[in-house]
């Protein structure tokens, strides 16, 4: 079931397009993650769904009913600031009963939602602390518990843990995922790390200078990118420009590559993973190219090929310590059906 | 050191209080509490009490009208904030002296108030409007109001607008923002601006002079007329010692109120 439906949203501040007609559908449950660079709008659309930004055009129904009709104090829609935004004179109990205060709730009913709320971020014993008081982390689970405890229909995140050190991000990563589960909130996640938005989230839209790219599973992201920025932005990978003609691929400067082209003739792109990479001895017909390092980062190790007639290197990555050493001339090739093809 | 230069020649000046006059002025180093008992003659009761009424209702108002001033003007667009915040500490270039006799220009029975009351027809003839209480206190809150404006409006844009988005997502009306967000955390440099307003104001002699005629005397007054004009200083110190006193408890009411809204 759709909850939430943006239709066609745009937004422009002076000449700077920051959203160029988003569309996308999101279902209810669902945790969803809105990824781009720096800039590409995500934050814009997030603002938009809390009611602090308006739109030029365009739509947002959540539930059938039109978002931006309503004022953002009275949307069934929380927000989880990426700089928490918790206020600094009240306690931690204050600060996730600020919320349920405001519904005019009986005090018990509001005791009663705080301290379970607490209880699931594990805050409880930090009730009568103050923001200031608190580790970066623990303030983050204060924001997260302020914004869920009014179980709105629509829970929206802004960057949530790029504040976070390295190993707090992962705790809280399994963390934000488990309340998912239990709290059973559709939840919209912004965010330009896309290890996090791809092991959080259920489908992600990529976004680029305020288009949508593509919208889709991790998985399929990764698998099959739909365009050159996709498949540039998520994970390494090797991108070779050229035409499909005949049904081949060729690129320029190096012939045709091993490809199953699905697509019409015309200028377009091949990727291919660096896992998917094969070195082996060189044969004629063959890209071949000269290893110029090799790299180990235990469990996989990356290696360079210099390709002739290619302005980057060709990446290949391997499972555990390589045996290929710089200087080897090396024969690159990959299966045809592991190569993606994106029509320009 | 800065507090060693300012500390010793104040305690050195109150020191005096226990000591008598000379006849010619000057101090005669001999013990004496005889200071303390006249300051509480009825006499100079009343003029410390209407100091500290006529001081009290200068920040009460500085505060009604500062408190909104600054938040605007916080809310101004950058080219006009600038523009706003000139025109606050615009009077400030000009000598306090100066701007006060403007008011008596402004307020004195031929003055341009009264014109213009009388030109179009509101009064018959002219009001008194100088050399009341009423005058002192508008020519203090002239004198003192970008006091109160300024700290207010830095805490205003200090403020995180995040904390009222917040309050807004999570339900609140932009009026229960501002009474449950806004107020609470500005209201530490509310109190600032307060004490920086009042103290002037209690101690203030040139405004009663020049607005009030002489008639309402304030502290201010009674200290310079002891130190320059009955050459008493022991009892001049004495009545110094009430402001030092009243400046030192509104300090530290303001410092208690401020560290309990901020994380204590």
């Amino acid at each position: 079931m759709t909850l939430l439906s943006i239709e066609g949203v745009s937004r422009k501040f002076g000449n700077v397009t920051a959203l160029s007609d988003v569309s996308i559908d999101i279902q209810q449950g669902e945790f969803f993650a809105l990824l781009g660079p720096s800039g590409c709008g995500k934050t814009t659309l997030l603002r938009i769904l809390a009611g602090f930004e308006t739109p030029d055009q365009g739509g947002v129904r959540l539930d059938g009913t039109d978002l931006l009709k309503l004022a953002p104090h009275k949307r069934p829609v929380n927000l989880m600031f990426q700089s928490y935004a918790l206020f600094p004179h009240m306690t931690v109990a204050k600060n996730v009963a600020y919320g349920l205060e405001r519904e005019n709730l009986p005090r018990a009913e509001i005791k009663a939602r705080v301290g379970e709320v607490l209880e699931k971020v594990g805050l409880e014993p930090m009730a009568n602390r103050r923001p200031a008081q608190l580790s970066g982390g623990q303030q983050q689970r204060v924001a997260l518990a302020r914004a869920i405890v009014k179980r709105p229909r629509l829970l929206l995140l802004d960057e949530p843990l790029s504040a976070l050190d390295k190993k707090v991000r992962a705790e809280m990563q399994l963390e934000l995922k488990r309340l998912q589960h239990e709290v059973g909130i559709t939840f919209v996640v912004v965010t330009h790390d896309q290890e996090e938005a791809m092991s959080l989230a259920d489908r992600i839209a990529v976004m680029d200078q305020g288009r949508v790219e593509q919208v889709d599973a991790p998985v399929t992201l990764y698998d099959r990118p739909r365009t050159y920025f996709v498949a540039d932005f998520i994970g390494a990978n090797n991108l070779f420009t050229g035409a499909i003609r005949g049904g081949v691929f060729s690129a320029e400067g190096l012939g045709p590559l091993p490809s199953k082209a699905t697509t019409a003739d015309g200028s377009a792109a091949l990727a291919i993973r660096p896992e998917r990479v094969r070195l082996t001895e060189p044969t004629p017909g063959m890209v071949q190219g000269v290893v110029v390092d090799v790299s180990f980062y235990g469990g996989v190790s990356h290696i360079a090929v210099e390709v002739t007639g290619l302005g980057r290197k060709v990446l290949a990555a391997t499972q555990g310590s390589a045996r290929i050493t710089p200087g080897t001339v090396v024969g690159v090739t990959w299966r045809p059906e592991d190569a993606v093809l994106i029509p320009n | 050191m800065l507090t060693l230069l300012a500390v010793v020649p104040m305690l050195l000046m109150l020191s005096t209080m226990f000591f008598r006059r000379g006849r010619f002025g000057g101090v005669v180093y001999e013990f004496t509490t005889a200071n303390f008992s006249r300051l509480f003659q009825p006499l100079y009761l009343n003029v410390i009490q209407d100091s500290l009424v006529v001081a009290g209702v200068v920040t009460v108002l500085a505060l009604l009208i500062g408190y909104p001033t600054a938040y605007a003007i916080a809310q101004l667009p950058p080219k006009w904030k600038t523009i706003a915040l000139l025109a606050v500490m615009l009077p400030f270039w000009t000598n306090f002296l100066i701007r006060m006799y403007a008011w008596t220009i402004l307020l004195s029975g031929p003055g341009l108030v009264n014109e213009a009351l009388t030109g179009i027809g509101l009064i018959d003839k002219p009001l008194e409007l100088l050399y009341t209480r009423g005058t002192v206190v508008v020519g203090l809150l002239y004198g003192y109001l970008s006091l109160m404006i300024l700290p207010i409006y830095s805490a205003v844009e200090r403020l995180d607008p995040r904390l009222r988005e917040a309050s807004a997502n999570l339900g609140a009306s932009p009026v229960r923002t501002f009474f449950s967000v806004t107020l609470p955390l500005t209201l530490p440099s509310a109190l600032i601006g307060a004490v920086l307003v009042f103290v002037p104001s209690f101690g203030n002699f040139v405004v009663p002079e020049i607005l009030g005629g002489g008639k309402a005397i304030m502290v201010g007054n009674l200290i310079r007329d002891q130190f320059l004009k009955a050459r008493d200083w022991p009892f001049g110190a004495t009545i110094a010692l009430v402001m030092v006193v009243v400046t030192v408890v509104l300090l530290l009411a303001q410092a208690v109120v401020s560290r309990r809204t901020r994380s204590a």
